[in-house]
């Protein structure tokens, strides 16, 4: 079956997702992958959304992260200062699943500002749950796509924390959570290396090449030892992929719940 | 006890000019229609405090009631940026807007400390973010048992909290289903609060355990059904994602925003007459 570069990424993120992990689950892009693994690989993958519901079972994608969708198929449904007090601080999350408006070398997240943060040049939503999600979920994967505005050599704001200077710059900090295991793109995926935890490219998806990944990175990124060719996503991910897209877009009037 | 009242009393009795104000709601029970009545009255120079923003505070933000937003994630959910809350930012129009950025953890963890009477909350928060740097409020302390850093935030405590809720009963009792968000908290922060409902019922049939905010915690209880529009209700109307969609170029521009609000809000008396108006313009489409 031929598929899209988005679908990739999203089929790779999916894998990613342990069947039992509980996993706190960001709007858009980590949302989409989250649920295609409860669909797929991973059906009992438990879904925590920041509003409120813990192990959602949407059917479609919630475009605002407070769906009614997600109360409705939820477990349980708490206050947001328990979902954070409770749930995520008090060490229960497994993995933080988040987007980004753009990263850096380290893991680091910015979606704050680009440019200076008392005159920005654009100034981005702001934080949302994810600085506390990148401290305390016992690890974190990233999902966005790759280019060379959103991979930057320095970041000018540090939103979230990976792994700040590098090296055990993040133990220093004495973050609870290991911090984030991997960046999932729409070209690559890339885990941080050992020592350093600069984030090195661990494996290309189907039919890209290091050329491609180089012009998209705004660091000089650099490669594993063996770099691995991603499986192609399977008919069974991408009919799962494609459905969960239809139902969606035919419940919200054409929007497809992946780019908040 | 809290008084069943038209959302204009409510609004002019119980929030004034300069005033520190939580219009709560997370995704779900946007109370939009006070949002409205509070431009409507024009008041000014308020503090504004939401974790989310959302098109209510893009309104009146827009609308120059506000000279401070305190917030941790200011965009469209599921479309994009808020316009009128960049616009303020970025190029200080219709005035400078003051901006206090926290997380979501950090202003939830604000509000339970104002609902506990606590001036300020203690989290595992921050270390290694750049906001501690651009906002002086977030500190650091040690634990006095184990020497852990921990984050210091101060306690929200707004001046008045406005929430929207599914039913009242009769004394004004309130029940709240669904996503809750920080509503309860942000109630029990303030001095005085104020919660429009779908409906009000004879009994509110509440399951145990359920959240119900007694009326003897509450100011105002004011009838506006739809009144959070174009967020959701639950168990009555859901989430108008076209109008968040359609919000999006009427925000870009400072013209077509004013016209807007020239037309929706200060052109009409209440918000079943809003309503109206937006109905009969969505039909002429």
């Amino acid at each position: 079956m031929s598929y899209t570069t988005n679908e990739m990424m999203t089929v790779a993120a999916a894998r990613r997702l342990k069947n039992g992990a509980v996993c706190f689950v960001g709007i858009g892009l980590p949302s989409k992958a989250a649920n295609l693994a409860r669909l797929t690989s991973s059906p009992d993958v438990v879904l925590i959304y920041e509003s409120g519901p813990i192990g959602a079972k949407p059917s479609v994608l919630p475009l605002s992260i407070g769906d009614g969708e997600l109360a409705e198929t939820a477990d349980t449904v708490v206050p947001t200062g328990e979902i954070f007090r409770y749930w995520l601080q008090g060490g229960r999350i497994d993995v933080g699943f988040l987007g980004a408006a753009q990263v850096d070398k380290y893991g680091n997240i910015n979606t704050t500002v680009v440019g200076d943060y008392f005159s920005p040049k654009v100034r981005l939503p702001g934080a949302g749950g994810a600085p506390e999600i990148a401290g305390s979920a016992k690890e974190v994967l990233i999902i966005l796509k790759q280019g060379h505005r959103s991979f930057v050599d320095k970041l000018d704001f540090i939103t979230s924390v990976g792994f700040g200077e590098g090296g055990d710059h993040r133990q220093q900090l004495g973050l609870p959570g290991k911090g984030p295991v991997g960046i999932i793109t729409d070209l690559c995926i890339m885990e941080p290396e050992a020592g350093t935890n600069e984030f090195i490219v661990t494996a290309l998806h189907p039919g890209v090449t290091r050329e491609q990944v180089i012009e998209n990175t705004g660091w000089a990124i650099r490669f594993a030892a063996d770099v691995k060719v991603t499986p192609e996503p399977t008919a069974v991910e991408l009919d799962a992929l494609r459905a969960l897209e239809a139902r969606t877009a035919a419940a919200h009037g054409g929007q497809v719940g992946g780019d908040a | 006890m809290a008084e069943i009242l038209t959302l204009r009393e409510a609004v002019q009795r119980f929030v004034n000019d300069g005033d520190t104000v939580a219009l709560e709601g997370f995704t779900h029970l946007i109370p939009t229609a006070a949002g409205h009545e509070i431009i409507r009255q024009g008041k000014k120079e308020l503090t504004l405090v939401r974790m989310t923003p959302d098109l209510i505070y893009d309104q009146l933000i827009g609308s120059g009631c506000a000279k401070k937003l305190i917030f941790s994630w200011g965009g469209n959910p599921g479309v994009g940026s808020l316009h009128r809350l960049r616009d303020a930012v970025e190029k200080q129009w219709p005035h400078a807007l003051e901006i206090e950025e926290h997380s979501h953890a950090d202003l939830a963890n604000a509000y339970v400390a104002g609902a506990s009477g606590l001036p300020f909350a203690v989290l595992r928060a921050y270390a290694g973010s750049d906001l501690p740097k651009v906002n002086p409020l977030i500190k650091f302390i040690n634990c006095p048992f184990t020497g852990e850093q921990l984050a210091a935030v101060p306690s929200v405590r707004p001046d008045v909290t406005v929430i929207h809720a599914q039913k009242a009963d009769r004394k004004g009792n309130v029940l709240v289903q669904g996503i809750l968000g920080v509503q309860k908290e942000a109630v029990l922060a303030a001095k005085r609060a104020i919660v429009t409902v779908e409906e009000i019922v004879d009994d509110l049939n509440a399951p145990m355990n359920a959240c119900v905010l007694p009326t003897w915690a509450l100011s105002a209880v004011c009838v506006v059904p739809g009144g959070a529009h174009p967020s959701y209700a639950h168990g009555y109307y859901e989430r108008d994602n076209r109008f968040y969609q359609a919000w999006d170029p009427i925000a870009r521009n400072r013209d077509t925003f004013t016209a807007w609000i020239d037309t929706y809000i200060r052109g009409t008396a209440d918000f079943s007459e809003f309503k109206a108006k937006l109905a009969a313009q969505q039909e002429a489409k």
